[in-house]
């Protein structure tokens, strides 16, 4: 009685500090908008308009057609001709483009046999995504021949083809756009930055302006003074996980097709999870400075290890296991499992569960390193 | 001595690294006196105090507070000291009612003894004006009666004060000691720190600091009367040339210039001392005065803690 009552105090003392404390209130909405709307717009990979240089030795109507049919699909743009491959090699190495067309002068002959390569393509693959890309436009099938029947521009094995061999369904986001993709993972990118360094400031600085000194000499204990800590911060997370939500579905158009229950208590997990983890830092560092470094030693291998960005599945077996510790890897699963595919909970207990236990350490670990000592 | 100790400590260390803050401290705190700490900076008063409130672990020795062993014990006396630190360590973006408030709250205290107390407090400490004022819009004086205000709301009976007035003007300081002899008739033991002389005198009894030992104990007019030196005061015209005459003889510990007289600190041993001061002063052949003076606690503190050629 006497605890929650203590541990109230310290969470109300929190609340009226925030509430007057204008920059960090100005953070709380400002860093979940600014985020969202550069993460929303800025990492697209809906790639358009490549800048690409054209070789087209054979100069025939069908080479023609293709360059047309090539720029029709909007992936590539030209923006230069050349006369040779090494011509386009030179333009690649300059950055003038980063795909290149090679049309042979006996493309003619090459279309009619199926086991040749008809054309070329040049690619810069020091991007990350753009060979990606560049091979989807190879393998599409462009209608080169008089009786419509479609041919590729690469034959993959030499085998003959019509056409693709297989033809795919995208589940979720049928029209593959970026912005469903990354939304989602952003409210997790957005609550481990805020959170963490929200909590792991509040109480270095209570320990660098003397506070702390004072409150351990009370009977405060460690327990009320850590959860009563956290409480505020519990309010503001979901409170910014509201405000992302609204950018994501108004902005962005992000679908919402689980509901809206089951989004915030897979949301509330994250953010306890996150908060403990904050707490352990503050438990680490001496000035706000290093609470400040030690969220991003955080944030960064959350956002490329938790698959937010880069596939989870293509990561070999130790960062994956790395990943486990990290609450983001399981909140990118459960959000993009409530808001893209219309699960629920129930379908996602293991993620929860996993964030339940991310907390208890977290908090755990803090607790240890939290001694009412100065020493 | 009083009836009963409030605090007793054997064999007190405690080392940072290489560093020995605190050395093989004996002390014995009566009850509902008031006891100074007297030291120069970095002679172990706070360290001693954070030990004393359980903040810091000694590296040996043993401390008994109020019948409890710590640090063992250390949860245990949290409600019953009431500690003011030397830096103000309230909320200075929380008005005045808030931080009493909270700290009521922290300390457990019932609704209706948080509402009382608090109310109690802020007209016994002429807080009632600023109750809506941010800590950190307050003076020096207003800040540091917040601060004992919210020391004392859980009613303690063992009060630390480390150096409390080090930042307040000296009426606020006479008032804040008016502030503390009140709460000695209460029954409160009160130990203070602090490097003013005036404030050191207004204690019941004294522990004097050095570089972490306890170089001196006891009340006031014992230590002076005690003092382990001879006092010369000397008037002379020069006071300048004095100085630099006397600094070099033989048996002169220590020179201080109280304003347009100057106090020499000579071995104990020293045998005629007045004309041993005279005849070196003749032989510079400077004119003054001098005669054996009765020592200030300024005197004890210097005898004690000054370099001593030996």
């Amino acid at each position: 009685m006497n605890g929650i009552r203590r541990m109230w105090a310290v969470a109300l003392k929190e609340f009226r500090q925030l509430a007057r404390d204008r920059l960090t209130f100005a953070m709380v909405i400002g860093i979940p908008l600014i985020l969202i709307t550069l993460f929303g717009y800025a990492i697209n990979m809906d790639v358009r308009n490549l800048r690409a240089g054209i070789a087209d030795q054979a100069g025939t109507q069908t080479s023609r057609r293709l360059v047309a049919d090539l720029t029709a699909t909007q992936v590539i743009a030209p923006v230069r001709q050349a006369a040779t491959a090494e011509e386009l090699e030179r333009m690649l190495l300059g950055n003038e483009i980063v795909v290149g067309v090679f049309i042979p002068r006996d493309f003619e002959r090459r279309l009619q046999d199926p086991n040749r390569e008809a054309a070329q393509l040049l690619v810069d693959a020091t991007d990350p995504l753009i060979p990606g890309i560049v091979s989807a436009i190879a393998d599409m099938p462009f209608a080169l021949r008089e009786h419509g029947a479609s041919s590729r521009l690469i034959p993959r094995t030499g085998r003959s083809q019509q056409g693709s061999l297989f033809s795919m369904r995208q589940y979720y986001n049928p029209e593959g756009r970026s912005a469903v993709m990354i939304v989602p993972g952003t409210i997790g990118v957005i609550l481990t930055f805020t959170m963490v360094l929200f909590t792991s400031i509040a109480i270095v600085r209570e320990r660098e302006r003397g506070n702390l000194e004072l409150l351990i000499t009370t009977p405060v204990r460690s327990i009320e003074l850590m959860l009563g800590k956290i409480i505020p911060y519990i309010f503001i997370g979901l409170l910014q996980v509201s405000l992302i939500l609204s950018a994501a579905v108004f902005l962005f158009d992000v679908p919402l097709r689980g509901t809206l229950l089951d989004l915030y208590v897979a949301s509330l997990a994250y953010v306890v999870a996150v908060l403990g983890f904050g707490l352990l830092i503050s438990t680490i560092a001496k000035v706000q400075f290093q609470a400040f470094q030690l969220t991003f030693f955080l944030l960064l291998p959350s956002i490329l290890l938790s698959g937010f960005i880069f596939p989870f599945d293509g990561m070999p077996l130790p960062a994956q296991y790395f990943a486990q510790a990290l609450p983001l890897t399981h909140f990118v699963v459960l959000v993009r499992g409530i808001l893209l595919k219309g699960a629920e909970l129930a379908d996602l207990l293991l993620p929860l569960q996993k964030l339940g236990i991310l907390f208890v350490i977290s908090m755990t670990l803090a607790m240890i390193r939290f001694r009412k000592r100065l020493d | 001595m009083g009836a009963s100790a409030a605090i007793v400590t054997q064999n007190l260390s405690r080392r940072f690294g290489t560093v020995l803050a605190v050395d093989d401290l004996h002390l014995q705190v009566p009850e509902a006196q008031i006891y100074g700490f007297l030291g120069p900076n970095g002679s172990g008063k706070s360290t001693t105090f954070r030990m004393l409130c359980g903040l810091l672990k000694p590296t040996a020795g043993e401390v008994d507070v109020l019948g409890h062993r710590l640090p063992a014990d250390a949860e245990r006396i949290r409600s019953l000291i009431g500690y003011m630190t030397q830096q103000f360590s309230l909320y200075r973006d929380l008005t005045v009612l808030e931080n009493l408030q909270f700290i009521a709250q922290i300390q457990g205290l019932s609704r209706r003894e948080r509402r009382d107390r608090v109310r109690h407090s802020l007209r016994a400490y002429r807080l009632e004006r600023y109750r809506k004022r941010r800590a950190e819009h307050l003076s020096g004086g207003e800040r540091q009666r917040l601060a004992l205000a919210a020391a004392l709301l859980h009613r303690p009976p063992l009060l630390l004060l480390d150096e409390p007035t080090s930042a307040v003007d000296p009426q606020t300081r006479r008032d804040f000691w008016d502030a503390l002899f009140e709460l000695i008739n209460q029954g409160t033991t009160i130990l203070v720190s602090t490097h003013y002389m005036d404030e050191a005198e207004r204690c019941h009894r004294l522990a004097i600091l050095d570089r972490g030992s306890l170089v001196a104990e006891g009340e006031p007019l014992e230590l002076i009367g005690n003092i382990d030196a001879t006092v010369i005061e000397i008037t002379g015209a020069d006071l300048k040339s004095l100085r630099e005459t006397l600094s070099g003889l033989r048996g002169v510990w220590n020179l201080t210039q109280l304003g347009s007289r100057l106090h020499a600190l000579l071995d104990p041993g020293t045998e005629r001392p007045v004309e041993l001061v005279q005849g070196a002063l003749a032989n510079a052949g400077l004119q003054a005065n001098v005669s054996i003076a009765e020592a200030g606690l300024e005197d004890v503190f210097v005898a004690a803690t000054g370099k001593r050629p030996s």
